[in-house]
């Protein structure tokens, strides 16, 4: 690995919710782990998330829903990305995300989800543990 | 994917080549290198835009617009937009997409973030050979977005045909006045905000001190008001930076800097390598380091170790037929 | 307070000095305190102890006062509870109408005071249920509502005349007054006699909770326009609820709540003078909207000082001549960033003390957050116990028998003054800068904020900050819980609805009203009368916000990270 390889997260909000406060708080996190962070701000619809991930070649998408309407949007861009070819991007998701959800997401492809009162930390060291550098 | 497929990719102006290139670009991977000696013939086409100026002035609302009318131009644009490295940490928060998202659904538009990685001189290096990438890919225009704090936005004349100056009414605190360096690498001035007041004398101000500039040339910089809002200004902003092209090609600027451009960069990457592999040949050599000590010493000087070094190095280089045809 | 002459001053600075230096140096030498120093969340220094030295400077009816009088510190009413308690109104809305309207019977049947609708977000945007962007949001977080005739079933059996409505609706709260005021005449309710509230508080949507459609200043003509038809047609109504709540669950501490909150403020009165409007015409039908956090006193003090020094701008900056004019009435909601996904149980002890801290900061309505809150839309059963526990405050706990029974408080005095200093100092700063707008633009209250919410999250990963269940007493748990779930049909029958209405209606009646609410936009007219022109006819909110966004255009808030 170069040394000055760094480790490209896209934060991503789908949908309509204006929920950002976690979004925030994450990406300022992943920033002071010494990662790059786009944010492409709120109501992005899934086609936008996966163009903006494919053309900034991150390595990861992190997606933050509180307002529920994750089983409809998270599989979607999971749905594009495979379309695009660009499915080794490492996807998780964050947010208000009911217990029952997370099998059927995991089965459309989404690595993990992280919920409220998840220490910052534990996210930055999935990210590192599961980017293959 | 081999160097190969990804070169013909970029050249067929395919996104997710051309993203894996930059990133390869960024991370200084050796193949990068390579790919960018097979794609340097077909680049020098794009119209290179440097869009520089104080923090929030709207720089990226204005980019997005001039896209927008690039678009209904028929033109296809490259944005690279370029937001400072945490200093402590390394990483970096890339905002400005957050603007440009409207643009994301267009096949004729490319979008990318870019972090200063805090190297010295690596924002250079690094981003106009990013746009060298995008130049192969076939954009029309390649916008550079740099905050205008210091080091990058000279660096920004290096890279841009045409550097466009932004700055807003009033000067706030956090608004620096536009300053004697970025004053002199402007082609064109922008007072973005228009809606908002003072705009007009901000404009007389900027030509006041453009009155005072001795060393203009056959271009004066038009100060022109632009509305990142509501898009106003804008078509006039991009017929400037159109005639300015045209300027460039009639003077014979722009073969002028075309040839200083390849003469900076071919004496760049000569001094580049030189030294790096003068330094790998003496690295660890036993007598490299006696001489040192010698210098510490003061039974030597570096002057004459310095040259006596060298002379060797060289005919030791010609000797063997030359370094290695790239490195890593 | 001067509640001590210079000799008792003396006195007292004396034995103080004494007491740190005998009794307490000997027995922090042996048990340390807890901390090296403690402070509020807002960074306000906390002394191990108040005494009349920390009031000195207060002078009781310069800073004080009496209830129901200028400065209004100790409450907007001069018999504050022993006279009425506080409305009791739980945030509520989900699905579609029939179910909502279901759920307001429920609540109203169960003691609650006054309703609360909670749209859900196509709604708060302006978009028809059957838009592409609504897809797997309808009637997820709150109600949808397309039309008037959902807003008929929505306050079906509900007597409009005898109850007042608090609806969180922003970007389109002119579409949603209208439907109501187009509700309450089909019951036979003349809208004079309407009481509630709109939140029709835009700025903060762009800082802190998102749903804004037009940019700032078109938005800002549409919250004049409401403010100068409710003040000439609807004396009772609240024409807006300037709100710090999402500022604070943003992240804020509780003094930048105030402090953004009133920056807001400072610009809607504004907005309205430069419109013409007379201050003492509007200025009594603002309403405000606060958080209850954890730090009790801190709180407890916030509230008060945001009365106070709203008052003193209200005079002293705009010059209002009437008292009422200078009178903070607010509601409250619980802190939901306070309550854990983890033990959801002990967010009932949380509510109950956060709630317990607006009573003795004089709110004049209140919700509660259900013990669910980190989990899902709260079920009937949780929205009970949320309910119950304000019930039990008003009529268990006798702190509603005196009117504000902390004042004089040498601690709650102090971090008064404090919090009023500091929130000013960040006041100036804003004006300086131009106005809360063009702070907004640059990107300073947002990154403010942000900052806060980050050393917040730091505090809280480090330990530093317990939260109960989270960071410490941590116990291994099932997930038992058994949480609210939207029916997911509810999509498909809202859509299916708006439909049947578009295909029902009169058309042209539709097209004429659109047009000529088209036409009043494009030039100055009070677009009010033209949008409940619309609403009567059962234009949907997607059409009236499309007619708006294609004269105004849409906007993308400054969002800084
Ligand atoms: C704060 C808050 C707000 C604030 C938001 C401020 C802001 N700018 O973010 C305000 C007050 C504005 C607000 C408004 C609304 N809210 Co709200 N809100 C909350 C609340 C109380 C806390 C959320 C929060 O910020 N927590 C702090 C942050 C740091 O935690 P977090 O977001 O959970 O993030 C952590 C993890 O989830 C994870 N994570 C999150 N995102 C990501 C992303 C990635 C990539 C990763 C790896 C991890 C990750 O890591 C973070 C660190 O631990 C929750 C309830 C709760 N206690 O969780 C309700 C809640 C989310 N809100 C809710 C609702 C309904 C609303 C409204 C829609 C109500 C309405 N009808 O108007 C509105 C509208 C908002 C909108 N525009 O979308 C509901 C959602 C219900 C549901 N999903 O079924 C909740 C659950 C409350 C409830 N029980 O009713 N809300
Ligand atoms: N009033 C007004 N605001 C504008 C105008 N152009 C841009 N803005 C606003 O200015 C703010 C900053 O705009 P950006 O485009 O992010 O500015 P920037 O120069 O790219 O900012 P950085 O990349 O952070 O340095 C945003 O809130 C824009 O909406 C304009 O012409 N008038
Ligand atoms: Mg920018």
């Amino acid at each position: 690995m170069s040394p000055s390889r760094k480790i490209r997260v896209l934060i991503a909000k789908p949908g309509l919710d204006g929920h950002d406060r976690g979004a925030k708080v994450v990406a300022r996190a992943l920033r002071d782990a010494g990662m790059e962070v786009i944010y492409t701000g709120l109501r992005q619809t899934p086609e936008m998330i996966v163009r903006a991930a494919i053309d900034e070649s991150v390595d990861v998408i992190g997606l933050s829903i509180l307002s529920g309407a994750h089983m409809a949007l998270f599989p979607r861009v999971m749905e594009l990305l495979r379309k695009e070819g660009a499915d080794d991007i490492l996807v998780i998701g964050g947010g208000i995300i009911p217990e029952d959800d997370i099998p059927e997401l995991k089965k459309h492809g989404i690595a993990e989800i992280f919920g409220p009162g998840t220490p910052l930390d534990e996210i930055v060291d999935y990210i590192r543990k599961h980017v293959k550098v | 994917m081999r160097v190969e497929d990804l070169v013909r990719g970029v050249l067929e102006g395919k996104r997710r080549p051309l993203a894996r290139l930059i990133t390869m670009i960024e991370n200084e991977d050796p193949q990068a290198s390579e790919a960018l000696r097979l794609l340097y013939r077909h680049t020098g086409r794009a119209h290179i835009i440097g869009i520089t100026g104080p923090p929030g002035s709207g720089k990226s609302t204005l980019v997005t617009r001039m896209t927008a009318e690039y678009r209904r131009r028929g033109r296809t644009v490259g944005i690279v937009a370029v937001d400072p490295s945490s200093p402590f940490s390394g990483g970096a928060l890339l905002g400005d997409r957050i603007r440009m998202q409207e643009h994301s659904l267009d096949e004729g538009v490319f979008v990318r973030s870019m972090g200063t990685r805090g190297h010295l001189g690596g924002i250079a290096r690094a981003t106009s050979d990013v746009v060298r990438a995008i130049d192969a890919s076939g954009k029309d225009v390649i916008i550079v977005e740099t905050v205008g704090a210091g080091q990058s936005e000279v660096e920004i004349i290096d890279i841009a045909h045409t550097v466009v100056v932004v700055d807003v009414p009033g000067s706030g605190d956090d608004i620096q006045a536009i300053k004697a360096g970025i004053m002199e690498i402007a082609d064109i001035f922008v007072v973005n905000k228009m809606d908002l007041p003072g705009a007009d004398r901000k404009v007389s101000e900027i030509n006041a001190m453009l009155d005072l500039d001795q060393k203009m040339g056959e271009w004066r910089p038009p100060v022109l008001l632009t509305n990142g809002r509501t898009g106003e200004g804008v078509p006039e902003l991009v017929d400037k930076i159109d005639e300015h092209m045209v300027f460039l090609r009639e003077s014979g600027l722009l073969e002028e800097k075309g040839l200083q451009r390849s003469r900076d960069e071919l004496h760049q990457i000569m001094e580049y390598r030189l030294t790096r592999e003068l330094l790998q040949h003496l690295r660890g050599r036993p007598e490299y380091e006696r001489a040192i000590k010698m210098i510490a010493q003061r039974h030597d000087d570096p002057y004459s170790v310095a040259q006596r070094l060298i002379a060797e190095f060289l005919v030791e280089l010609s000797r063997s037929g030359g370094g290695d045809e790239d490195g890593g | 307070m001067k509640m001590v002459d210079e000799e008792e001053r003396r006195e007292i600075q004396s034995a103080l000095e004494a007491w740190e230096k005998g009794p307490v140096a000997k027995t922090v030498s042996r048990f340390p305190e807890r901390r090296e120093a403690f402070a509020t969340p807002s960074g306000i220094t906390v002394k191990r102890l108040y005494t009349p030295l920390d009031v000195d400077s207060l002078k009781y009816n310069r800073d004080l006062g009496f209830p129901g009088a200028y400065p209004f510190t100790r409450g907007v009413q001069p018999t504050m509870y022993r006279g009425r308690l506080w409305t009791m109104r739980q945030y509520s809305g989900f699905a579609t109408a029939r179910e909502t309207n279901e759920r307001f019977r429920y609540l109203l049947e169960q003691g609650q005071t006054g309703l609360s609708v909670a749209f859900d977000l196509p709604t708060q945007i302006g978009y028809d249920s059957d838009h592409p962007m609504a897809r797997g949001e309808v009637g997820k977080v709150g109600v949808a509502i397309d039309s008037l005739a959902d807003m008929e079933v929505l306050f079906d059996s509900i007597p409009l005349d005898r109850v007042s409505t608090s609806m969180t609706i922003n970007a389109p709260a002119a579409v949603l007054l209208a439907m109501y005021i187009a509700v309450a005449e089909k019951q036979g309710v003349p809208m004079e006699k309407l009481r509630g509230t709109i939140q029709n508080d835009i700025l903060k949507e762009y800082v802190a909770r998102g749903t804004y459609i037009f940019p700032p200043q078109e938005s800002m003509r549409l919250i004049t326009d409401i403010f100068k038809f409710c003040s000439e047609k609807m004396p009772l109504w609240n024409t807006i609820s300037i709100s710090g709540y999402h500022i604070r669950e943003a992240g804020s501490t509780a003094v930048q709540e105030v402090a953004f909150t009133l920056a807001d403020g400072i610009a809607y009165v504004q907005a309205a003078i430069d419109a013409g409007l007379d201050v003492d015409k509007f200025a009594s039908r603002l309403s405000f909207f606060f958080g209850s956090h954890s730090n009790f006193f801190e709180e407890v003090a916030k509230f008060r000082a945001a009365r106070r020094l709203w008052a003193r701008i209200m005079r002293e900056r705009f010059g209002a001549r009437e008292d009422r004019s200078c009178r903070m009435r607010f509601h409250t909601q619980t802190a939901g960033c306070t309550l854990t996904a983890q033990q959801p149980e002990n967010n009932v002890v949380r509510v109950t003390l956060q709630a317990l801290q607006a009573v003795l900061g004089g709110t004049q309505s209140l919700h509660t957050n259900s013990r669910d809150e980190a989990l899902s839309l709260p079920t009937e059963e949780s929205v009970r116990i949320a309910l119950r526990t304000q019930q039990i405050i008003a009529f268990e706990t006798g702190v509603t028998d005196t009117v504000d029974p902390l004042a004089g408080s040498y601690f709650i005095e102090s971090l008064t003054d404090e919090i009023e200093r500091r929130a000013m100092e960040y006041i100036k700063k804003i004006d300086e800068m131009g106005g809360a707008p063009r702070a907004i633009e640059k990107g300073f209250i947002q990154r403010e904020i942000t900052q806060s919410a980050y050393e917040h999250q730091r505090l809280v990963d480090s330990g530093e900050r317990v939260v109960v269940g989270v960071n410490k007493f941590v116990i291994e748990e099932g997930h038992t819980f058994d949480y609210m779930r939207v029916d997911p049909e509810a999509e498909r029958r809202q859509i299916e609805r708006v439909r049947s209405v578009r295909a029902s209606r009169d058309q042209s009646a539709v097209d004429d009203a659109l047009a000529a609410l088209r036409a009043a936009a494009e030039g100055t007219d009070n677009l009010m009368p033209f949008i409940l022109d619309a609403v009567r006819a059962y234009a949907t909110l997607g059409e009236i916000c499309d007619v708006l966004r294609g004269v105004f255009g849409e906007y993308r808030a400054p969002d800084v990270l």
